[in-house]
């Protein structure tokens, strides 16, 4: 047994409205740059739906993630000589297109324009290129509340096992929304298909990060990543993700998204597992089994051998403590309502999600499917569990039925105890739980204070750096120095004169 | 007058790219890190990548291999492993013209695709667009010696390079005299090829240099980094 620590993420997909307040400060907080226009380390899908970049969970497109080989675990993209053989171009590399072209508007227009009997207007312009777009082809949330015909939409790769026809209708139609960041796995794709060895997962925390003075831009961590979350800065010619907001959570506070999320859907808190047992549990046999597996290589934190061997390897105290109140284990582990993203990927993601609920269907509310303690049957609810279970379990529904009954018995409670004023303890021990477990589900996912969504050890910065040696410096920066980020500079150093400019920056 | 610039071309010019090479190279290993990347085109613009790049690459390193095995292998090597000089000769010129050919086709598509291509040209330096066309003209002088060699056959004019090169890497300074009456194109082979040696660590060509061939031995798949300091150095 090795025990690593690790900040674990939880969303819960049952309270997302779908505002996209994560994407835009995340967005102004590290992506606002050039050649990241297109990158959102965040982004907010509208499901069902091909998702952003478009088709991005169709592994037989893109070879993103892990594969079984005669038992062995290998990156889908194929071992390490036919990973490299494709260096040259890269045949599972999305193009811009597949993301969408990044533009602006021409503002200044609307001020400049000369007399005119039509009101002017401001047409979109790339910001890659410079050149008029004639037409904006897609964004970063292109299916919004549904956007689009259906028939595109249910390329949606997790229809698979469910009659898709029926929910095109309009009356069966059903929606939700899936906030998405990187997973930063234990068992990262990107990290393996990394020909240079620039990411890396950190030891303390398991974030994974991407070294910039070690990429080389061979852009395979793009391909490798099933989640398509890493980007490919197209000015600086290399590789960026989701960072975790490291230096937020090194101080002991949320990320960004989950700092600024109006519907307080988003946890973190620390995880333990058993790093000797990842290839193992990500080797699982059976796709459906996943779940279960990367369940049982997470360790209990109050468990004392457990502790002593954290201890010996090198886990703080206070990370052990936070381990104890952790909110994502107790959504993950205790109350089983939170779920891995696409477990098949076998890069066992440490972002989890609770699934949400949904109206119950025509079908049930005509009174032809019964309801139990005025709770309906799981499988009645819009959306269908099976897509559920696609996105979550990797099509195994069981879990998931458990985690929906749960949500609902939580609600059945207390709806009792706050409008009937009864304690009715049948409903808790019908799906399992005790009546406390309930009103602690309740406490946490219903009222979820900031300080039961946030369970955050800070780093130790006297183990990682002689502060000393930091005075005068710079803080986070790009490379060499104090320098801005770009590369864009000339022979000696200095800023070079900016190449692009569109109408709305000259003026 | 031919002397004094025969001299400095292919006797002092040789050492100052060279010594650019090394020099700048390492500078900008070591202060400019960030800069350091292949500087792929491909998320913008697959079209024209895919065929271009692979026939490029190939070829040129296929090229590269050639030179620097034909070149600098010390001539008795050859004649101790029995290779006669017009074999060789021989074997270069097919091989080269090969591996040139397919260099120069991806080449162009390449440029075209940097120069006409609106996405890519917005996103391409100068240094970019400077280091494909001298490349580009780089292979068809170098394939345009072929037709020159045929005419002998003997592969004496070849001996000649070998001796040239392998002359300035023993630092020789009278080795310049050894090119004397050769061809015009092969001394603007060698003069061009110096200077792409002289613009190397201006231009994203560095890449060649983080050729990933550790990753083949990497152990494992999975990289973890600790933050700890290292206890060795305080």
């Amino acid at each position: 047994m090795k025990v690593r620590a690790q900040i674990g993420k939880v969303l819960n997909l049952d309270k997302c409205i779908g505002c996209h307040t994560c994407s835009v400060t995340c967005k102004n907080v590290w992506t606002s740059r050039d050649g990241m226009e297109y990158a959102w380390f965040n982004n907010v899908e509208t499901k069902p739906g091909v998702g952003f970049p478009k088709d991005w969970e169709n592994q037989k497109r893109w070879n993103g993630g892990w594969d079984l080989k005669h038992g062995r675990l290998q990156p889908r993209m194929g071992g390490k000589w036919r990973l490299l053989a494709k260096i040259f171009a890269n045949p599972d590399l999305p193009e811009i297109d597949d993301y969408y072209e990044p533009f602006t508007f021409d503002y200044a227009h609307l001020q400049q324009a000369g007399e005119s009997k039509a009101f002017p207007t401001a047409r979109p312009r790339s910001l890659i290129s410079g050149e008029r777009m004639e037409k904006i082809e897609g964004g970063p949330n292109w299916e919004e509340i549904l956007g689009g015909e259906f028939a595109k939409r249910s390329a949606d790769y997790n229809f698979e096992g469910v009659q898709k026809e029926i929910y095109g209708e309009f009356e069966n139609t059903f929606m939700m929304y899936l906030p998405r960041l990187c997973e930063h796995c234990l068992n990262p794709t990107c990290v393996a298909a990394c020909p240079s060895g620039s990411i890396y997962k950190r030891e303390e925390d398991g974030i994974v990060l991407i070294d910039q003075e070690k990429c080389r831009g061979w852009r395979m961590c793009v391909s490798g990543c099933p989640y398509k979350k890493i980007y490919f800065n197209w000015k600086t010619g290399k590789s960026e993700k989701c960072i975790f907001c490291y230096p937020r959570i090194e101080a002991g506070q949320p990320t960004v998204c989950s700092e600024t999320c109006v519907g307080r859907i988003r946890y973190l808190g620390v995880m333990l597992y058993d790093a000797d047992r990842i290839e193992e549990a990500a080797s699982t046999a059976n796709v459906e089994d996943l779940y279960q597996a990367q369940l049982d290589i997470f360790l209990d934190p109050n468990d004392p051998a457990v502790i002593e061997q954290a201890r010996k390897d090198g886990v703080p105290e206070h990370w052990l403590e936070a381990a104890r109140h952790s909110p994502v284990w107790k959504m993950a582990m205790d109350w089983k309502v939170a779920f891995p993203l696409h477990p098949e990927y076998r890069t066992l993601p440490m972002v989890w999600y609770v699934p949400p609920l949904s109206p119950i269907n025509a079908a049930a509310s005509a009174g032809k499917i019964a309801a139990h303690n005025g709770m309906p049957d799981v499988r009645s609810l819009r959306i269908p569990v099976k897509y559920l279970a696609n996105l979550l379990t990797a099509g195994k529904e069981a879990p998931v039925v458990d985690a929906l009954e749960r949500m609902l018995a939580m609600r059945a409670y207390m709806r009792a105890k706050t409008v009937g004023g009864v304690l009715d303890e049948n409903i808790a021990r019908e799906v399992g739980l005790t009546p406390e477990q309930i009103e602690e589900m309740y406490h946490v996912m219903a009222i979820a204070n900031y300080e039961d969504r946030f369970v955050i050890p800070s780093g130790h910065r006297e183990d990682a750096e002689d502060i000393y040696d930091e005075r005068g410096s710079c803080g986070f920066t790009f490379g060499n120095g104090c320098s801005g980020g770009s590369s864009d500079t000339n022979l000696f150093g200095a800023p070079a004169r900016k190449k692009l400019q569109t109408p709305t920056e000259v003026f | 007058m031919a002397d004094f610039f025969n001299h400095l071309l292919f006797g002092v010019y040789p050492y100052i790219a060279l010594a650019t090479l090394v020099v700048g190279t390492v500078i900008r290993y070591d202060r400019e890190p960030y800069t350091w990347r292949a500087g792929s085109t491909q998320l913008l613009r697959r079209k024209q990548l895919m065929v271009g790049s692979v026939l490029f690459h190939v070829g040129v390193l296929m090229i590269f291999a050639g030179h620097l095995v034909g070149l600098l292998t010390p001539i008795a090597i050859w004649d101790a492993l029995g290779v006669p000089h017009g074999a060789k000769q021989l074997l270069a010129m097919t091989a080269g013209g090969i591996a040139g050919v397919m260099a120069i086709v991806g080449a162009t598509l390449l440029i075209h695709r940097r120069f006409f291509d609106p996405r890519v040209r917005a996103a391409s330096s100068t240094s970019d667009n400077l280091i494909i066309l001298l490349l580009w003209v780089q292979l068809g002088l170098g394939l345009s010696t072929i037709p020159i060699s045929a005419q002998h056959l003997d592969g004496e004019e070849m001996l000649k390079f070998m001796v040239w090169a392998q002359g300035v890497f023993t630092f020789k300074p009278d080795v310049y005299q050894a090119i004397n009456g050769t061809a015009l194109v092969f001394k603007l082979h060698l003069f061009l090829g110096l200077t792409i040696l002289l613009l190397f660590p201006f231009t994203r060509l560095v890449h060649m240099l983080s050729a990933p061939v550790r990753y083949l031995w990497r152990p494992g798949y999975q990289v973890v980094r600790s933050r700890k300091l290292d206890p060795r150095h305080g």
